[in-house]
C-alpha cells in the first residue's frame, strides 16, 4: 500500500498537482451551489432581520437596528411559540431517545421477516410530512377519531369516566392536548431516523463484548446499562442532535393540525415566522422570527465538528 | 423456559412498536374505502365496514380534483432533481473521499448537518431570490431550491460508499497509465453503483416530501407538488373529503415505504461510515 502509494507519487510531481486541481474542479459546483443557495439565504435573513421589508417592497433599503426582534419579542404567540418550540423539542427528544434505544435493541438481532418489520417500521419516515400530518388530523378529528371511539368503547371517556364528561378529547382544539398531539407526531415519524442512528452504533460494537458478557453471567439490564449504553452514547448524542434540529425547525405538522390555536396557545416558532413573514407580508419580522432558531443551530454545528474533530484527533 | 420467556418479551415488544408505526396508516387506509354514511356516524365501529366498501373516493381522487397534476408535477421535480443532485454530488463525494485530503474524508458530518439547516430559516430570503429570478408559482422555483437539500444528504451517502472502495483498484488503474479522471470514470463510479442508486431514491423521496417550500413559492394549483397540493387544494373550507385526502397520501407513501424499507441497511451502513460511529471499532 504504502509502497503503491510511494511509486505514484515518484512518478511525477503533475499527478499529485493533477490529484489537487481534479479534487477541487469535483468539488466546486457542489460547494458553488450550495454557497449561492444556502449561506447568501442565510445572510439574507440576517440582513432582512435588521431591515424594513415587507412583501410589497421586499428590498433592503434601510438598516433599523434591532428594532424587529424588539418588535417580535413583546408579542404573545412569540412567547407561546418560544415556549411550545422548546417544550415540544425537548419532550420529543426525550421520548424519542428512550423508543429509539429499545427499538435498535431489538432491531440488532436478526429474526425472521426483518424485512417486512423493517418496511413496516420506516414507514412514518418514508411519508412526506404534509400528508402524515393530514392523515393525524383525521386519526385524532374533534368527532370521528377511532382513537376517541377506542377509549369510549374501553369506558375511559365519555359522562362519568376516566377523561371527562365529553364524548371527544378535541385534540387540537385545547392547549395541552393539543401540544401533546404535536409531540405523539413528531415522535411517530422520526422515530424511524433516530432508530437507524442508533442501529448504526449498537451494530458497531464487537459482537465478543456481549458474548464475553454473557459467559461472566450478567443480565440484560445489567449489559444493557454497564455495556450497551456507554458505548452508544457518543451516537445517541447524534441522534439527539439531529432529532432536535428536525422537530425544532418544522412547521408543516402545526400549520396543518392545530394551526397554533386556540388563541396562540400551540403556537410553534417556525410556523409564526411563516405567518408573519408570508401571510402577514412582514418579511424582516418573520426573518428576525426564524432567525431565533440559529442558537439551536450553533450548538448543533458546534457538536458535529467536535465529533469530526475528536475522531480525527483520536 | 428463561429463553422462551424472552423470545416472548422480543416480539411482543416488536408487536408494539409495529402497531404504534402502522396504526395511523391502517386508519388511512381503512377510511379510503368507507361510504360516507357509514364513515360519518360516530357510533359505528370505526375499524370495520359496516356498510360495503366503495371505490367511489378514489375515482373521485383521479377524475374530479387536480390530484394527477400534482403527482405529474411531483414526478417532473423529482425526476430533475435527481439528475442535478447526482451531477453535483457524485463528483464532490469522489472528490472528499480521495482528492482532497485527510479534511475530506473526515467531513461527512458537517455535510449532513447542512442538510439538516432548517428550511424555516432560509424561505423568507430563497423566497426573495425565487421572486428576484421570476420563476416563483413555477415548478422551477423548487428544482433551483431542492438540491440544497438532496445535494447535502447524497454527498453525505455517497462519501460513505466511495470510502468503502479500496482505493488499490484505483491505485492499479493509475498505474496502468489511466488519468486520475478515468480512474474514477471506469473504477471507482461503477462500483459505486448500489450508492448512486440509493440517492436516486432519496433525492426523489426528499423533493417529493418538502412542504415547506412548495406551500411558499407555489401559490397556483396547476404547479403544485402533492405535498402541498394534497393539503391546500384537497380541503375546500371546511369540507374535507377524508376518504379522497387519505387515498392521496397512501398512494404516494407505500411505494416510498418499501422503497426506504429496502434500503434500511444500507441507510445504517450510511451512518456507520461516519466519523463518531464505526470508525473507531473498525479500526
Amino acid at each position: 500500500m504504502k509502497q503503491v502509494q510511494s511509486a505514484i507519487a515518484h512518478a511525477g510531481v503533475s499527478l499529485a498537482d493533477r490529484k489537487g486541481v481534479l479534487g477541487t474542479l469535483m468539488l466546486a459546483p457542489a460547494l458553488a451551489y450550495i454557497a449561492a443557495l444556502v449561506a447568501v439565504p442565510f445572510f439574507l435573513a440576517i440582513g432582512l432581520s435588521v431591515s424594513d421589508a415587507t412583501v410589497g417592497d421586499p428590498a433592503i433599503h434601510h438598516f433599523v437596528g434591532l428594532r424587529n426582534f424588539v418588535r417580535v419579542i413583546h408579542e404573545s404567540a412569540f412567547h407561546f411559540g418560544l415556549r411550545n418550540s422548546m417544550i415540544v423539542t425537548f419532550a420529543t427528544l426525550i421520548l424519542i431517545l428512550v423508543l429509539a434505544t429499545a427499538e435498535s435493541e431489538l432491531l440488532a438481532r436478526d429474526f425472521r421477516g426483518k424485512r417486512l418489520v423493517q418496511i413496516l417500521l420506516i414507514l412514518p419516515w418514508a411519508m412526506p410530512v404534509s400528508l402524515a400530518a393530514v392523515g393525524w388530523l383525521w386519526l385524532l378529528d374533534s368527532e370521528f377519531s377511532p382513537v376517541d371511539w377506542l377509549l369510549r368503547t374501553a369506558h375511559l371517556l365519555g359522562p362519568g369516566t376516566l377523561f371527562g364528561p365529553a364524548n371527544h378529547l378535541y385534540y387540537y382544539g385545547r392547549e395541552w392536548v393539543g401540544i401533546g398531539a404535536i409531540i405523539a407526531i413528531n415522535v411517530w415519524r422520526l422515530l424511524p431516523f433516530a432508530t437507524i442512528i442508533v442501529l448504526a452504533g449498537r451494530t458497531s460494537i464487537p459482537r465478543d463484548i456481549f458474548e464475553q458478557a454473557e459467559i461472566d453471567g450478567a443480565g440484560f439490564f445489567r449489559t444493557l446499562f454497564h455495556i450497551t449504553l456507554p458505548a452508544l452514547l457518543p451516537i445517541l448524542t447524534v441522534a439527539a442532535m439531529f432529532t432536535a434540529l428536525l422537530v425544532f425547525g418544522d412547521m408543516t405538522i402545526a400549520a396543518l393540525t392545530t394551526r397554533g390555536g386556540p388563541g396562540y396557545t400551540t403556537q410553534l416558532l417556525p410556523y409564526w415566522a411563516y405567518l408573519k413573514g408570508i401571510e402577514g407580508g412582514a418579511l424582516s419580522e418573520g426573518a428576525a422570527i426564524a432567525l431565533f432558531l440559529f442558537p439551536v443551530l450553533l450548538v448543533g454545528a458546534i457538536l458535529a465538528l467536535r465529533f469530526a474533530y475528536r475522531t480525527e484527533s483520536a | 423456559m428463561v429463553l422462551a420467556l424472552r423470545r416472548l418479551i422480543f416480539y411482543v415488544m416488536l408487536a408494539l412498536f409495529a402497531v404504534f408505526a402502522v396504526f395511523p396508516v391502517i386508519w388511512m387506509v381503512i377510511t379510503v374505502f368507507k361510504r360516507n354514511v357509514d364513515l360519518y356516524n360516530p357510533n359505528n365501529n370505526p375499524f370495520i365496514y359496516n356498510l360495503p366498501p366503495t371505490l367511489g373516493h378514489l375515482e373521485f381522487l383521479f377524475t374530479s380534483t387536480s390530484y394527477p397534476t400534482f403527482l405529474w408535477n411531483s414526478a417532473f421535480i423529482g425526476v430533475i432533481v435527481v439528475i442535478i443532485t447526482l451531477l453535483l454530488s457524485v463528483p464532490a463525494a469522489y472528490s472528499l473521499s480521495r482528492l482532497v485530503g485527510r479534511w475530506g474524508e473526515r467531513s461527512g458530518i458537517a455535510i449532513f448537518f447542512v442538510y439538516l439547516i432548517p428550511p424555516t430559516l432560509l424561505f423568507i430570503p430563497l423566497y426573495q431570490i425565487v421572486s428576484l429570478l421570476k420563476v416563483a408559482n413555477t415548478v422551477w422555483s423548487l428544482i433551483l431550491v431542492y438540491p440544497t437539500i438532496t445535494v447535502p444528504f447524497c454527498t453525505w451517502l455517497l462519501l460513505g460508499f466511495f470510502k468503502s472502495v479500496p482505493r488499490e483498484f484505483e491505485e492499479a488503474a493509475l498505474i496502468d497509465g489511466c488519468s486520475r479522471f478515468s480512474a474514477f470514470l471506469r473504477v471507482a463510479l461503477p462500483l459505486a453503483l448500489p450508492g448512486i442508486a440509493t440517492c436516486i431514491v432519496f433525492a426523489f423521496a426528499l423533493s417529493l416530501s418538502d412542504y415547506i417550500y412548495a406551500a411558499v413559492f407555489v401559490s397556483s394549483t396547476a404547479s403544485r407538488t402533492v405535498s402541498a397540493g394534497v393539503p391546500t387544494s384537497l380541503i375546500r373550507g371546511d369540507i374535507y373529503y377524508w376518504q379522497s385526502l387519505m387515498a392521496a397520501a397512501v398512494i404516494v407513501t407505500i411505494p416510498l415505504a418499501v422503497a426506504y424499507g429496502l434500503l434500511f441497511d444500507r441507510l445504517v451502513k450510511g451512518f456507520q461510515s461516519d466519523p463518531g460511529a464505526g470508525e473507531k471499532s473498525a479500526a
